[in-house]
């Protein structure tokens, strides 16, 4: 087991670490208002990372997402973004909002959201070419949405939706993948499918990082994780999660320990026991109004 | 058909379905990015803050629609600019700003004399009024307003649709929302001679608000919209000639009954659809 577990002192290494890195925050701190959610961030991603975000609701693995997207502007601390500031090549940076966060009601159809993605290579007045339609084609095809290009998103599954918004992403042909939650609460065929497409990304080496409260996904699709909670808690290998101690300390009171056996209780009194390596999260009680994770 | 043709012997008539025919379709095409954003309440906010700057453009002996533009791009400047930088809810500071420039408009009216006349005509419109030299300056504001959506077409409706992913992707989502309160802003100076202070915010939501319930395409969308916006005027202006009756009502309530006939009859409400639908 590889953990490695962030302390001041290795701020230092991991400065001269960031050439070349896809991803570099160093000592980052960020808020709402006048609140801080995350504070001395510090995190390292190399090219290629197929990363999960973990942490309990609240402890800002969305705003980690965020601020490396470049919507939020950190307190204090720097961040690189594939070589440059936060926000310089934002054209190669693909975000995808949680769910929530979306109006599913809006008038457009499945292949008019995905080629949005081609919208800001596009720039001002220039309309979208063949090779664009091309793109948005491939994209939808990818993700298994070939048929539903005409298809309103409102009258899509929740399944489907998240396809259509990673192929959004695909067609936008990104160094980075920013994505908030992908899997949470989508069938389990629909989540082998995301993961697949996405694993193949960062194979070809691409950066990939998803925020997930499913620890089960994120020990069996990705291969590296960052454990948040108010700052990085810990950052190393999927078998990251199985450290009670990293687990303890990410999770806090939402945690129980019975013998050896794990417990997490999240934030709406749910809970769902963990036992011999495998923990489970109960997806549908997150996304409470006002929660921030 | 002299029903039709005669009114058309007056060129006040035929200045004033023309301006409204503009008017009405600036106000569809923003109106429907509008109601996408949820900004309804601020074409309302927009109309009332403009007021202030019409009585002051009188007062300097000004052409009305500089002082209305000042006073409206000016407080869709300031409504974003405090909704940025305090917890306040845009909805709180929308109301607490277009009641106050709206106080201060009537303060500024009752220190003139004898005024109450065109005051009507600027609260409740009085398109059949209109001059040539303001249909020109009219018809160049519109053409301004359209170019600049169909320049950002992309741009916009990426950041209505998701903000977040339009902005990670490297869209100014912060200018392009400031470019669209403007865009407002000079949308309702357009159309304050026409339907006046009080409807104006029906010119810009009530067609979008029928084509939804027609409609669920965005291009598709802002076409009937747009429909309605230029179609609906020149009825309300027919009727209000043969009954003598005021324009820019009739102009609302042709739209408002387009909006009715769209809820009645549209695929997607259709309360009259349901039931021959299961024979």
């Amino acid at each position: 087991m590889t953990v490695t577990k962030t302390t001041a002192t290795t701020a230092t290494a991991e400065t001269t670490a960031g050439r070349g890195a896809a991803i570099h925050l160093e000592d980052v701190t960020v808020g709402y208002d006048d609140r801080p959610v995350l504070e001395h961030v510090n995190l390292t991603l190399q090219p290629g990372a197929l990363t999960a975000v973990v942490g309990p609701n609240g402890g800002g693995k969305s705003t980690l997402l965020k601020l490396i997207a470049g919507l939020l502007k950190p307190w204090t601390g720097r961040i690189d973004v594939l070589g440059g500031a936060a926000g310089v090549r934002a054209r190669e940076v693909a975000y995808v909002p949680q769910a929530e966060a979306v109006d599913w009601g809006f008038p457009i159809s499945a292949g008019d959201v995905v080629m949005m993605g081609r919208y800001p290579a596009l720039g001002p007045l220039r309309r979208p070419g063949p090779r664009d339609h091309a793109a948005v084609a491939a994209a939808l095809d990818q993700v298994g949405m070939g048929a539903y290009a005409r298809r309103q998103i409102g009258a899509l599954s929740g399944g489907q939706r998240r396809r259509v918004f990673l192929a959004r992403a695909l067609a936008s042909e990104p160094e980075l993948y920013l994505l908030d939650e992908p899997v949470t609460g989508v069938d389990p065929a629909t989540q082998e499918d995301l993961m697949r497409v996405l694993g193949a990304e960062a194979k070809a080496g691409r950066t990939v990082i998803a925020s997930t409260h499913d620890l089960a996904s994120a020990t069996e699709h990705f291969r590296s994780i960052v454990a948040v909670n108010g700052t990085i808690i810990a950052q190393g290998d999927a078998s990251l999660v199985l450290d009670t101690d990293v687990l303890r300390r990410t999770y806090g009171g939402h945690l129980l320990f019975v013998g050896d056996r794990a417990v997490l209780i999240d934030d709406a009194h749910h809970h769902d026991e963990a036992a011999g390596g495998e923990i489970h999260h109960h997806d549908g009680a997150d996304g409470g109004p006002g929660h921030r994770s | 058909m002299t029903l039709l043709t005669d009114p058309l012997a007056y060129e006040f008539f035929v200045r004033a379905l023309a301006a409204s025919a503009v008017v009405g379709l600036v106000c569809a095409v923003i109106g429907t990015f509008m109601v996408l954003r949820g900004l309804a309440f601020m074409g309302d906010a927009l109309s009332h803050a403009a007021f202030p700057g019409v009585v002051a453009a009188y007062l300097f002996g000004a052409p009305f629609y500089i002082g209305a533009t000042i006073a409206a791009v000016g407080t869709s400047l300031a409504i974003g600019w405090i909704s940025r930088r305090s917890r306040l809810r845009g909805d709180t500071t929308i109301g607490v700003l277009f009641s106050g420039m709206f106080a201060l408009g009537i303060f500024l009216f009752s220190t003139i004399p004898n005024y109450v006349g065109d005051l009507f005509g600027l609260l409740f419109g009085e398109v059949l009024g209109i001059s040539g030299s303001d249909l020109v300056a009219l018809a160049a504001l519109a053409a301004i307003v359209l170019a600049l959506v169909a320049v950002f077409w992309k741009e916009l409706l990426y950041s209505t649709f998701d903000p977040l992913g339009a902005g990670a992707s490297g869209l100014p989502v912060a200018r392009l929302e400031y470019l669209f309160l403007g865009l407002i802003a000079m949308t309702i100076v357009i159309s304050l001679q026409a339907v006046g202070i009080i409807l104006v915010v029906a010119m810009l939501v009530t067609p979008a608000a029928a084509a939804q319930l027609i409609t669920d395409r965005f291009s598709r969308l802002i076409l009937v919209a747009a429909a309605i916006g230029i179609v609906a005027p020149a009825v309300g202006l027919y009727v209000s000639y043969w009954t003598s009756t005021a324009s820019a009502a009739l102009i609302v309530l042709v739209e408002t009954a387009a909006f009715l006939v769209a809820l009645l009859l549209g695929p997607r409400t259709g309360l009259l659809r349901r039931r021959p639908a299961r024979g």
